[in-house]
């Protein structure tokens, strides 16, 4: 991997320094799918940066990290670019100084891939209304992580009332294989289910959501109640012959029961923020599922 | 960036709650699927007809399982509770393909809780040694990572039967060990039977499996057959085969294995053709001047001679790799994707196709003969174990097909194969006409080659199309230039392995991909004059290995005033 330093820079310079680079590699960049904008301050930067080349093996992307840094410094943009073999696509670290932390989204216009989408993740601190946020604006899809809120299960509540199609948070990306091996168990008749509960650690934003998603779709109460851990540890759902559950005491292995057969041993391992985002990635609809389970968070908390 | 939210609106017009307003919280609350279209019409009634169309699906699948949504994308298809009997698993292809590509299901979470896996072969072992057999080809051969819960999993619920296929007694047991994996495992009676094993053992293995009653499940659950090419040598070998699996098995319960249908590429020829506005117009005799599909590979017959000598390139590959492939290529566009809209197109284009009326001027055939293959000398095709000096069976291919209809009549398909040639290549490639006046003198345009889509199916999956470009400078200078589309590039450790997605469709028991007897047929219906013709004609030409292939397939193209692509 080559490394390109830019100290007081602009976007025009980097965006030179790009093409020129790509031409001695002899790479060209049509092959890259989208655009990622991470925004995330420097303590938070390395894995997310990681986690984005990961998943840029999957969708090979231009990926832009913005650091907003010291606002009372003058103003200054110091660039760094990132390129070469075990990059897929580029890696762009902007470090904001100044005012210029306010106008992240001038720098960012210019640096866009032509004509594909353009995704943006918060990895950590995200805006109130990331559609409102001038790097939001630019997105069609805004990824925002309720995990890394003071208060997630606060942060998952509230995140119905600015919702926005395209706006999604990776607390729902972390439920999709529970929710996808509870489909399969419902694959086969179930009678109609009366009560559930979701069993988490305390304050678990996905713990909350995975009630919300079950109790929109079952039209039954589904509570949360708490556990040692790790993460999620099970969901038992009631029906009139008896419960189905999913138990994981070890966040990999899980075992699922249902009434009347025996008890299967199912792999439900808990997945790295790579996959979580390369999943992320390859939809970029507006997810209306999400949309409907956080209304429901909402409405629970609103009676 | 407005724009694009402003487009995603009507989308929204079928979500869950309107949300708006609080309205129809009493409504939305309880949350019968059924409450839903009203509130839907009622909120927006600009959007009503696009939601009533969404709105049957969705109740169709949500009265069958309410945690699934059409618009829940990110849950993947997942088969049901099942079993898969595997004949076979000694071979190449259980090792190499067949157990990498379930443990690589496993590890995607594509397959069921429970989902059981039973091991039939001439073995004296336990079910320890199937597994660890399995681990092993797993370790070996699996694409994605190996991860212990997933193989715990997948463990649990691996089995082996020994015996052979005449032995009754055996066959008892698997009656038997089948109804107890049901019970302990939760299988629900759901049996996909996977016969990878020579065409020969089909009568029997079929045959036991009646006698047993394993071929017909109870109400509720399914009983599947799946099949690997050949399927049959002649037209008549083919129907009598299909009768065998057919007096037992209904063609539904069917699935015929062509790996190539599989493949990421060639199921994006149907995506390129039909979900794009770009290639349509330009795609008939009006603009293309021929098409080129060719499967060469680089390896000779090696441990194959006992099956290879006597059925040769053209049955082998031909008749259904390339067949199938200029019938996608060909098609009309079906209504749906859907099976039977699939089967129908490509059906129909199979019997449209014809035979040039001189078979001796429109095909070629040949034999790889000592040489020089990237760098190691090789034998002969006649000097390989098992081969015997007076053979006649051909290891190379080409014949000229054209397609009497509206669209393509008069555009020859060019079809070929072989084994020991240059390289290992599979493609597609549609040539186009030259443009009809070149304003450009004659010395400017020297160069200049016929524009060409190519749609690369092996190795290094992905579309080129050829066109021609000014020379940078100060002269008018027209050269071919080709842009390209690479699969790996654009989508990278996405794309799953051909028999990963087959083995998934059959146990989910979508049949698209998997071609119907009648396609099977016509496509032998096609070949059978051409091999009646060569069996007339002595031994084949002899080309050197790691060359292109007989002189005389390229003095065919020649006499059209066309050539081969050099690959």
């Amino acid at each position: 991997m080559t490394s390109f330093m830019l100290t007081g820079t602009t976007a025009s310079k980097i965006s030179s320094q790009l093409t020129q680079l790509r031409h001695q590699m002899g790479t060209p960049a049509v092959g890259m799918v989208l655009t990622l904008v991470v925004v995330s301050d420097e303590s938070t930067q390395y894995d997310a940066v990681r986690a984005a080349t990961e998943a840029a093996r999957e969708h090979p992307s231009r990926i832009l990290v913005v650091i907003p840094r010291d606002p009372r410094e003058p103003n200054r943009l110091d660039a760094e670019i990132r390129f070469g073999e075990s990059t897929p696509g580029e890696v762009i670290l902007l470090r904001l100084y100044g005012e210029l932390t306010e106008h992240a989204d001038s720098v960012v216009g210019p640096l866009l891939l032509t004509d594909t989408p353009v995704v943006a993740w918060w990895p950590g601190d995200c805006p109130e209304v990331p559609a409102k946020d001038p790097i939001g604006l630019l997105a069609l899809r805004r990824i925002v992580d309720a995990r890394s809120a003071p208060d997630s299960v606060k942060a998952i509540t509230g995140r119905s009332k600015d919702y926005l199609p395209g706006d999604t948070d990776l607390a729902w990306t972390r439920l999709t294989t529970w929710r996808s091996l509870l489909a399969a168990a419902f694959d086969q008749p179930v009678g109609k289910v009366k009560k559930g509960v979701v069993e988490a650690v305390p304050g678990h934003a996905s713990a909350v959501l995975l009630a919300a998603w079950l109790s929109e779709r079952l039209g039954a109460p589904v509570k949360v109640t708490e556990s040692d851990g790790p993460g999620l540890t099970a969901v038992k759902l009631t029906t009139a012959d008896g419960d189905i559950t999913i138990t994981r005491g070890d966040g990999r292995l899980a075992t699922l029961s249902r009434p009347g057969q025996p008890d299967r041993q199912v792999a439900l391992t808990r997945r790295p923020t790579s996959e979580l985002l390369a999943e992320e990635l390859r939809r970029l609809d507006p997810d209306e599922i999400y949309e409907a389970a956080i209304r429901r968070i909402s409405r629970g908390h609103k009676s | 960036m407005s724009d694009k939210q402003s487009e995603a609106q009507p989308l929204d017009a079928h979500a869950v709650e309107p949300g708006s307003d609080g309205v129809h919280d009493g409504k939305g609350g309880a949350l019968g699927e059924k409450t839903r279209p009203a509130t839907v019409h009622g909120d927006e009634s600009t959007a009503a007809a696009s939601a009533a169309a969404t709105v049957g699906t969705t109740e169709a699948l949500v009265e069958s399982n309410p945690l699934r949504d059409p618009r829940d994308k990110r849950l993947p298809r997942v088969a049901g509770p099942c079993v898969l009997v595997l004949f076979g698993v000694t071979g190449d292809l259980a090792r190499k393909k067949l157990l990498p590509a379930i443990y690589d299901l496993a590890n995607r979470g594509l397959l069921p809780p429970g989902f059981s896996l039973v091991g039939f072969a001439r073995r004296d072992w336990k079910d320890q040694d199937f597994a660890q057999l399995t681990h092993d080809a797993v370790k070996e051969h699996a694409r994605t990572p190996f991860r212990e819960e997933v193989w715990k999993q997948l463990a649990e619920g691996i089995f082996f039967c020994p015996g052979e296929f005449t032995d009754d007694g055996a066959f008892d047991a698997l009656a038997m060990m089948l109804k107890e994996i049901d019970q302990t495992r939760g299988t629900g009676g759901n049996y996909g039977f996977y016969l990878s094993v020579p065409p020969k053992f089909f009568p029997v293995v079929v045959e036991q499996l009646k006698r047993t009653g394993l071929a017909n499940g109870p109400e509720g659950a399914w009983r599947r057959v799946v099949i690997e090419k050949p399927f049959g040598h002649d037209l008549r070998s083919a129907q009598e085969l299909n009768a065998i699996t057919s007096a037992v098995f209904p063609e539904s319960s069917v699935f015929r294995i062509d790996h190539y249908l599989g493949k990421e590429t060639v199921q994006n020829i149907l995506a390129l053709r039909f979900a794009n506005n770009l290639f349509e117009p330009i795609w008939n005799r009006g603009y293309v001047d021929h098409v080129q599909i060719t499967m060469a590979e680089d390896i000779g017959i090696g441990g194959r001679a006992g099956y290879y000598d006597g059925i040769g390139a053209a049955r082998d590959v031909i008749q259904n790799h390339l067949l199938q492939l200029l019938a996608l290529v060909a098609m009309e566009d079906p209504t749906s994707f859907g099976a039977d809209s699939l089967r129908r197109e490509k059906e129909k284009v199979l019997k449209a196709v014809q035979l040039p009326p001189d078979l001796s001027l429109s095909t070629a055939r040949g034999r790889y003969g000592p040489g020089w293959q990237g760098g190691e000398p090789v034998a002969g095709y006649t000097q390989e174990d098992g081969i015997s000096p007076d053979s006649i069976t051909e290891t190379y291919a080409a014949v000229k097909l054209e397609i009497a209809n509206r669209r393509w009549a008069g555009v020859p398909f060019y079809l070929r194969t072989g084994k020991r040639l240059s390289r290992r290549v599979t493609e597609v490639a549609v040539i186009f006409q030259r443009a009809p006046h070149l304003p450009f003198s004659k010395d400017d345009t020297e160069i200049l080659g016929q524009n060409a889509l190519v749609i690369r199916v092996q190795p290094d999956e992905g579309i080129t199309v050829r066109f021609g470009s000014k020379v940078p400078g100060t002269a008018m200078e027209v050269r071919d230039v080709s842009m390209d589309f690479a699969y790996g590039e654009s989508f990278m450790e996405s794309s799953p392995e051909a028999y990963e997605r087959l083995l998934l469709d059959v146990l989910i028991g979508d049949p698209p991909l998997f071609p119907h007897q009648r396609e099977v047929e016509l496509s032998w219906k096609i070949l059978d004059p051409i091999e009646e013709f060569w069996t007339t004609q002595g031994a084949p030409e002899e080309y050197p290995a790691g060359t292109w292939g007989p002189s005389s397939a390229d003095e065919m193209m020649a006499r059209d005033g066309r050539a081969w692509r050099r690959l």
